[in-house]
């Protein structure tokens, strides 16, 4: 059983990337479990044609303790039999989400949840922002990491603090980084970009997703575009991710570079402006 | 007494708010308290003994009073006792730890060493790997222990620490001796009971020992050498009896089986006074608990409280794993007895038999006290389940069977040995409930004896009904914890509490024409 996790900057299309490529993992074959790791509750909804599946704490919150829950109440089978189960979490604002996921895959793990499986994989909501959304890093779970990202500077920024946190772990625990996976946003040189940046992060861009509206369509009608339409040639770029990822051979540890670096690597790409730092910290008037 | 001592008339506190200025400050407080009047609070006092405060009390929801249980760490450090040179480590906030440590010395009446990794504010936003280096290092060079086992606080848990990786990164940093074990168990309070953290310990320490901690390319060390050994494990589990320890090993030794005791705390929590201050007083000796998966067998004598510990035995230790009920009464001594002799192909002596017979002996002479008492019970799940068996056995009737940290399987076990007797038709086994609910059962359907933890001693008071301290924890009356109430031995001592309670109360409440010399 291969347990990956994929991390990236919200709305940089996590979700989406990871139903289809499981969706396509699932379709030649492989037995597969989707595991939500965001309180928004959405990185299953493809899958299962569903607006937001119950999950994990939400029923535990309902019926007063996690040892209360039936694994069947919350794990759930979609599309090509993929299991699908949402860790869940608080409202914005109150509680601790990380902690959730902790609590979630500790309840998956003594239940039972990961028997007769070839993949898991782990959606995780934006950045390793604190020890709990490290946990599907941890010692036993995801070995393989992918990080979704483009070629804006913010998506790039995400993943090089992703990469920080791989490599905090990969020592002790583990885990490797599998690629960046380029979800285009149409920006310039995007591929060139990301190889760079995969280059020196020392990994490698192991798909570049093309833009291409029909997967807003498929996801209107809460379905990935394997099941929309199958012949379109935006399912063959998903196909051609999970086969990368099955046959993936290539899988390091991450050389994060500093935050001066990936400023050099956005002017170097015309991205960003060499700063000017005679115009900083003065008014309008001043400049005038 | 000196003489200043004299002059001074110093009272101690049972006396002392009885004098004359300490009454009249109580008086004068009353006229800014506010109180309700004493003929208001009796009146309020009279309906929360009733049904209709009864079902209200039943349907709380938001509020727990008294829970008879304590947090995870707590057991996690009483699973690391049992083991030689081994210092428990808590990771996390220092108040927690000092808790931990008061209370096992308020009832086992030792020192108990255990240290902090003394997490504050800026642990808990930057993480706490740097406080675990630094207790690492500064615990192994203090105290020279030969393992250290870890567990977390809440504060830990919150914040998601992740234990493998920081005592990894301590390694790297060579903080530490190669050759110190570090088994480690997350162990958050917010979740389960002290059982449930004593079970993730006890598990980690002996799946570390016996199998060996993953390595970085997720291998295992193998460290078994799958030579039996011709010994048979024995676990006792989250046991506060080091008499109980003793007399196992006795039998044990009694039956002439060579055995190992995982988990022995009964030296670590018990050692005798010298003079001199030992840190580490026995233990499961290293080498031997290193050896255990190669045993012949292991029987755990705790479901709730082992049970991780045994589904780890029986995916890798090759060898027969039985868990049986503690054998507290005569079926469930008959039984650990009968397993033991099947397992290690001894016959039962003699001498073991004689000790069966006396039990037997003495209850038949104490029946006629104890048939038809109604019992109210309240404990660890284990421990409630064998005394279920005890207490029908002699004739008692449970009524009210309050675990708080029982799970559905307990309350299986609890009906089936209920069932198995019509002593146990009348009780009702309420699981997930705390104190106060079992001070609305006693009100409402009243009973002849409490048997439980000296928690109980206030129901005890305000019921009028007397107590029989039995489990975790017992401050409040010396040296029970010496006595074991397991096997036929403590079997008598344990019937002997329970008798002797009753017709104690029986003097003190008969009418002169029946105070009898003899009962």
């Amino acid at each position: 059983m291969r347990q990956i996790a994929f991390y990236g900057k919200g709305g940089i299309g996590k979700s989406t990337t990871q139903q289809n490529t499981m969706a396509a993992l699932a379709d030649i074959g492989k037995r597969v479990m989707i595991v939500g790791c965001d309180p928004k509750a959405d990185s299953t909804r493809l899958i299962l044609h569903s607006k937001a599946q119950t999950s994990v704490l939400a029923m535990a919150a309902e019926q007063g303790g996690v040892e209360e829950l039936d694994i069947d109440d919350v794990l759930l089978q979609g599309q090509w039999d993929i299991r699908c189960v949402e860790s869940g979490g608080p409202e914005p604002g109150v509680g601790c989400a990380g902690r959730g996921v902790i609590t979630s895959i500790n309840f998956l793990e003594e239940n039972g949840a990961y028997e007769d499986l070839d993949y898991v994989t782990y959606d995780v909501l934006g950045d390793v922002v604190c020890g709990g959304f490290a946990m599907p890093i941890r010692q036993g779970k995801a070995q393989e990491i992918y990080i979704v990202t483009s070629g804006e500077m913010m998506a790039m920024y995400a993943a090089n603090n992703i990469a920080r946190g791989v490599l905090k772990y990969a020592h002790s625990g583990g885990v490797r980084l599998g690629g960046l996976i380029c979800n285009s946003r149409n920006t310039d040189n995007e591929a060139e970009l990301i190889e760079e940046l995969a280059r020196r992060l020392n990994t490698q861009m192991i798909h570049f997703i093309p833009r291409n509206n029909i997967v807003q369509h498929a996801e209107l009608r809460r379905m990935t575009v394997l099941e929309y339409d199958p012949t379109c040639s935006q399912a063959e770029e998903y196909r051609q991710l999970a086969r990368k990822i099955d046959e993936n051979d290539r899988k390091t540890i991450p050389t994060p570079i500093t935050m001066d670096e990936l400023e050099t690597l956005l002017i170097d790409f015309g991205i960003m402006e060499q700063e000017d730092e005679t115009i900083i910290g003065r008014a309008r008037e001043e400049v005038a | 007494m000196t003489s200043t001592e004299r002059d001074l008339d110093i009272k101690d506190h049972n006396e002392l708010f009885d004098a004359p200025h300490y009454q009249e400050q109580f008086e004068n407080k009353k006229q800014f308290e506010t109180p309700c009047s004493p003929e208001e609070v009796a009146s309020v006092r009279d309906w929360t003994r009733g049904q209709e405060y009864r079902e209200k009390n039943f349907a709380r929801q938001g509020l727990v009073v008294n829970p008879e249980k304590a947090c995870q760490p707590l057991g996690a450090v009483l699973a690391s006792a049992g083991f030689e040179r081994t210092l428990p480590l808590v990771h996390g906030s220092q108040g927690c730890v000092a808790y931990f440590r008061t209370h096992f010395s308020r009832h086992f009446r030792e020192p108990v060493p255990a240290v902090s990794s003394s997490m504050t504010e800026d642990a808990a936003v930057f993480g706490g790997l740097n406080n675990m280096v630094d207790a690492l290092e500064n615990s192994t060079a203090l105290y020279k222990p030969s393992m250290v086992a870890v567990s977390t606080t809440c504060m830990a848990e919150v914040i998601g620490d992740d234990l493998q990786n920081y005592i990894a990164k301590a390694r790297e940093k060579e903080v530490i001796p190669d050759s110190l074990k570090v088994p480690y168990a997350h162990t958050p309070s917010f979740v389960g009971s002290h059982i449930t953290g004593y079970d993730s310990m006890l598990r980690s320490i002996l799946e570390y020992l016996t199998i060996g901690e993953p390595n970085e390319d997720a291998e295992v060390t193998e460290r078994r050498s799958h030579q039996p050994n011709g010994r048979l494990n024995v676990v006792p589990g989250f046991d506060t009896y080091v008499g109980n320890l003793r007399e196992l090993k006795r039998l044990l030794s009694l039956m002439g089986v060579r055995y190992t005791l995982l988990g022995d705390h009964s030296e670590t929590l018990d050692s005798p006074a010298t003079g001199a201050y030992d840190m580490y007083p026995g233990g499961t000796p290293l080498a031997e608990a290193e050896d255990a998966a190669n045993a012949v067998a292991t029987i755990l004598l705790q479901e709730s409280a082992t049970r991780q510990t045994a589904k780890m035995m029986r995916a890798k230790w090759e060898h027969e794993v039985v868990t049986l009920p503690m054998p507290i009464g005569v079926a469930n001594t008959d039984r650990f007895v009968t397993e033991v002799a099947r397992l290690t192909g001894v016959a039962v002596p003699e001498a073991v038999t004689a000790e069966r017979g006396r039990l037997v002996d003495a209850m038949t002479d104490s029946y006629a006290y104890l048939h038809g008492k109604r019992v109210a019970l309240a404990g660890d799940p284990d421990l409630v389940v064998s005394l279920l068996g005890f207490l029908t056995e002699v004739g008692a009737e449970p009524v009210h069977v309050v675990c708080t940290n029982g799970d559905d399987a307990f309350e299986q076990r609890a009906k089936a040995v209920l069932a198995s007797t019509p002593f146990g038709s009348k009780a009702t086994v309420w699981r997930g409930k705390d104190l106060w609910h079992m001070r609305s059962l006693v009100f409402t359907e009243p009973v002849d004896l409490l048997v439980g933890s000296s928690h109980l001693k206030y129901l005890s008071k305000e019921a009028g009904v007397p107590l029989v301290r039995v489990g975790f924890p017992i401050f409040d009356r010396h040296h029970l914890h010496r006595f074991p109430i397991v096997g036929y031995q403590g079997g008598i001592n344990l019937l002997s509490s329970v008798v002797n309670t009753v017709l104690d109360e029986l003097d003190r409440t008969a009418p002169d024409h029946s105070f009898d010399l003899i009962r």
